[in-house]
């Protein structure tokens, strides 16, 4: 079986967690990939965690991501680190809003785009790919905002790759 | 890889595109996590649904359609099948003239329910051919199925789903259309359906006929597919499970069962023949394994430990690997709360005060069991506040009984808190009982549905409207005070106390709309007023 990538989101209700994984997804089905994308929803919403997970490649079983198999953790809300971390493999990537110059966001909401921004970094996908999606995933209105959110994460993540001793 | 139509969709999603695509006249079924989408998508696609109070009257609705020779589909959660098995037991027998298709969302795990009950089990017990889908794709083909299935057969198929199909979103690929629909006429056959002991002696034995044909057919169903491997493991599954057991164990050959009820019995006897080892791997009940072996195919099943809770792929490999050592925990997530401006915070905090010992219900306000108000004491089914509240103020002592209180939600009250009402006027305790109406205009917990409370439809038009204190009030109940739950004022807590020292019986609508609403609520009724709606004749005269 060839590799499939599997991808966590966590973070607290209202945070856009669910949203975020939604464009994580068409991003995935628009490379062509095979996609699966699972979430709880229900009790989560009433500002419990909420999770979502993410899984695309050549061809995908179970929708669900298993513990200690996530190759990226993206998490929302600094207090969901701890309770996600044993879903990332030893190897995997910790994607926090510390990956991220919040200071320079166009505003609070669009810290999930500026995470997938970074995410995209690490992702065979092309940056086309990411601003189609979030073009079909919010208003028009926003498109902006988040389009400089993405990049603003995305950038900043490949500066930190190429930067020796990171 | 790049085919235009593929979709990315939710089981839900797909349940609902199926229907539509194959001419589906009527949708009903009260919400219910992992269901609640499937209707709401089947409307925004154009689709004619509507929320029902309850699934009983939901099921009744979609056999009069199927009856009348429509195509009608009937959706609930697990625990919905059991308010709506009684017409269920019987539609099989009286069969349908159109099709019926009844999705029950079974919720294993418990993600958002109280029980993780396995409503396989209904099949069996009904007597109705079950599909099992496993991922988007086959929940929106194995719809075509069930329709061509009930339609041939005049039977009522259980469509069977759970959290985990419901709820992830696999790639779709939708088809053309299959046949069209006739047109519905009704057609008489009083034999058929006017269920008489005189005439359900047939039907039962032609019920049993048409479940041994369905199993002949079962035989060689395409919804069943083996998928070929090595024959030193061979495992029998059927939904998500399959999906878990193709990662787990990628070099066994696999039984994929779709069609699970009747089983393919002389398919399965041949696959456990062929293979060295041969396990069943399902979620939830030994429902595989018990119907197999008790034809004396020899097959293993999972541990006792496996048998609460979602299977997933780590937990298919301990299975496999007869591993029974603890399983790891998963640290605790942050735990759900009431919102911080929950009008129902007011309420729970007076209770919590006054000491009441509190018969809850099901809804956002079971949350009140929790941290910091703990002022739930029981929560069993929809509608249980009523008669648990009712039965505790029979036999507690007095000091105890005056304490006892019902609380229910305005949705969960018009589902199945009124008969509740009537028992309570019919059957009062000798110390009255306060009943607590917490109606937040909508069905929240599920995602703000409308009910017959709301007096507004599935798609947020205005309808007939059952007014909760003008029914309270039509069944003799003098004390029925509205009120709105306000911080600070102490009027809610003042009205609960004067309720309980009257020993009458007492009904107490604590009435605001939810606040993650509320805008949406106003936009509704400035709708309303402007279109002035002429109110249908069947305005329920309460």
């Amino acid at each position: 079986m060839t590799k499939v990538t599997n991808i966590v989101v966590a973070g607290l209700g209202g945070q856009g967690v669910l949203k975020g994984t939604d464009i994580l997804a068409d991003v995935a089905l628009r490379a062509g990939y095979d996609v699966k994308k699972s979430e709880i929803k229900g009790m989560s919403q009433r500002g419990g965690s909420v999770t979502g997970e993410v899984r695309f490649g050549k061809h995908v079983f179970s929708p669900m991501v298993s513990a200690g198999e996530a190759d990226y953790l993206l998490v929302f809300e600094p207090t969901q680190v701890d309770p996600h971390r044993y879903m990332l493999r030893p190897s995997g990537v910790l994607i926090t809003p510390d990956n991220v110059p919040t200071d320079q966001l166009p505003n609070k909401k669009t810290l999930n785009v500026a995470l997938l921004g970074a995410l995209s970094a690490h992702l065979p996908m092309a940056e086309a790919q990411w601003l189609a999606a979030l073009r079909a995933g919010f208003a028009e209105t926003f498109f902006e905002g988040n389009h400089k959110a993405f990049l603003i994460g995305r950038l900043g993540q490949e500066a930190e790759a190429r930067s020796p001793g990171l | 890889m790049n085919e235009p139509n593929r979709l990315l969709l939710s089981g839900d999603e797909a349940i609902a595109l199926a229907a539509r695509h194959a001419g589906v006249a009527l949708g009903a079924g009260y919400p219910g996590t992992p269901s609640t989408e499937i209707l709401e998508h089947f409307s925004e696609l154009g689709g004619h649904a509507q929320w029902s109070p309850n699934e009983k009257v939901a099921l009744e609705v979609t056999i009069g359609a199927a009856f009348g020779g429509a195509r009608a589909l009937c959706t609930m959660k697990h625990v919905g099948l059991n308010v709506a098995s009684d017409p269920l037991f019987t539609a099989a027998y009286t069969g349908v003239t159109g099709a019926l298709i009844v999705v029950s969302a079974d919720d294993p795990g418990m993600a958002s329910s109280q029980n993780e009950q396995d409503n396989r089990r209904y099949a069996v017990a009904a007597g109705v051919p079950m599909l099992e889908p496993s991922d988007s794709q086959e929940a929106y083909d194995f719809m075509f199925a069930a329709i061509e299935m009930s339609e041939r057969w005049k039977i009522p198929v259980l469509f069977r789903v759970t959290t985990r199909v419901c709820h992830s979103y696999t790639v779709v690929q939708p088809r053309a259309a299959n046949g069209a629909p006739r047109p519905p006429s009704f057609e008489r056959d009083i034999r058929g359906r006017v269920m008489i002991p005189a005439y359900a002696r047939p039907a039962h034995r032609r019920l049993r006929q048409k479940l041994t044909e369905l199993q002949e057919w079962n035989e060689t169903s395409p919804l069943n597919h083996i998928v070929e491997g090595g024959a030193s493991l061979g495992i029998i599954t059927s939904g998500i499970s399959f999906m878990h057991v193709r990662e787990a164990a990628p070099e066994a050959r696999v039984l994929k069962l779709g069609f699970t009820h009747p089983l393919p019995m002389k398919k399965i006897a041949q696959f456990a023949k062929g293979v060295a080892r041969c396990v069943a791997i399902e979620e939830g009940d030994p429902y595989l394994v018990e119907a197999i072996r008790a034809t004396g195919i020899p097959v293993e099943g999972k541990a006792d430990m496996y048998r609460f809770g979602e299977l997933d792929v780590p937990r298919v490999r301990r299975i496999l690997n007869n591993d029974l050592s603890p399983e790891p925990a998963k640290p605790p997530g942050k735990p759900p709360q009431l919102c911080d401006a929950c009008q129902y915070r007011i309420v729970f905090e007076s209770l919590r005060k006054q000491d009441c010992i509190v018969a809850g219900d099901i809804g956002c306000y079971t949350l009140g069991v929790l941290q910091p108000f703990e002022a739930i004491d029981s929560c069993v089914c929809m509608g249980a506040s009523l008669g648990v509240g009712l039965g505790l103020r029979h036999v507690l002592p007095p000091d105890q009984a005056r304490r006892v209180v019902s609380v229910i939600g305005d949705s969960t009250f018009v589902h199945s808190g009124i008969s509740g009402l009537v028992e309570m006027v019919y059957n009062p305790p000798p110390n009255g009982h306060v009943l607590i109406i917490l109606d937040n205009s909508t069905t929240a917990m599920t995602g703000h549905q409308e009910h017959p409370g709301t007096g507004r439809t599935l798609e947020h038009e205005p309808t007939g409207k059952v007014v909760l204190e003008n029914l309270a009030r039509s069944l003799g109940i003098r004390r029925v005070h509205v009120v709105e739950p306000r911080a600070a004022t102490g009027e809610f807590e003042r009205l609960l106390k004067d309720c309980l020292e009257s020993n009458e019986l007492a009904v107490i609508i604590a009435r605001r709309p939810c606040i993650l609403i509320a805008k949406q609520l106003k936009q509704y009724e400035e709708a309303r007023c402007e279109c002035d709606a002429p109110q249908p004749a069947s305005v329920p005269a309460a």
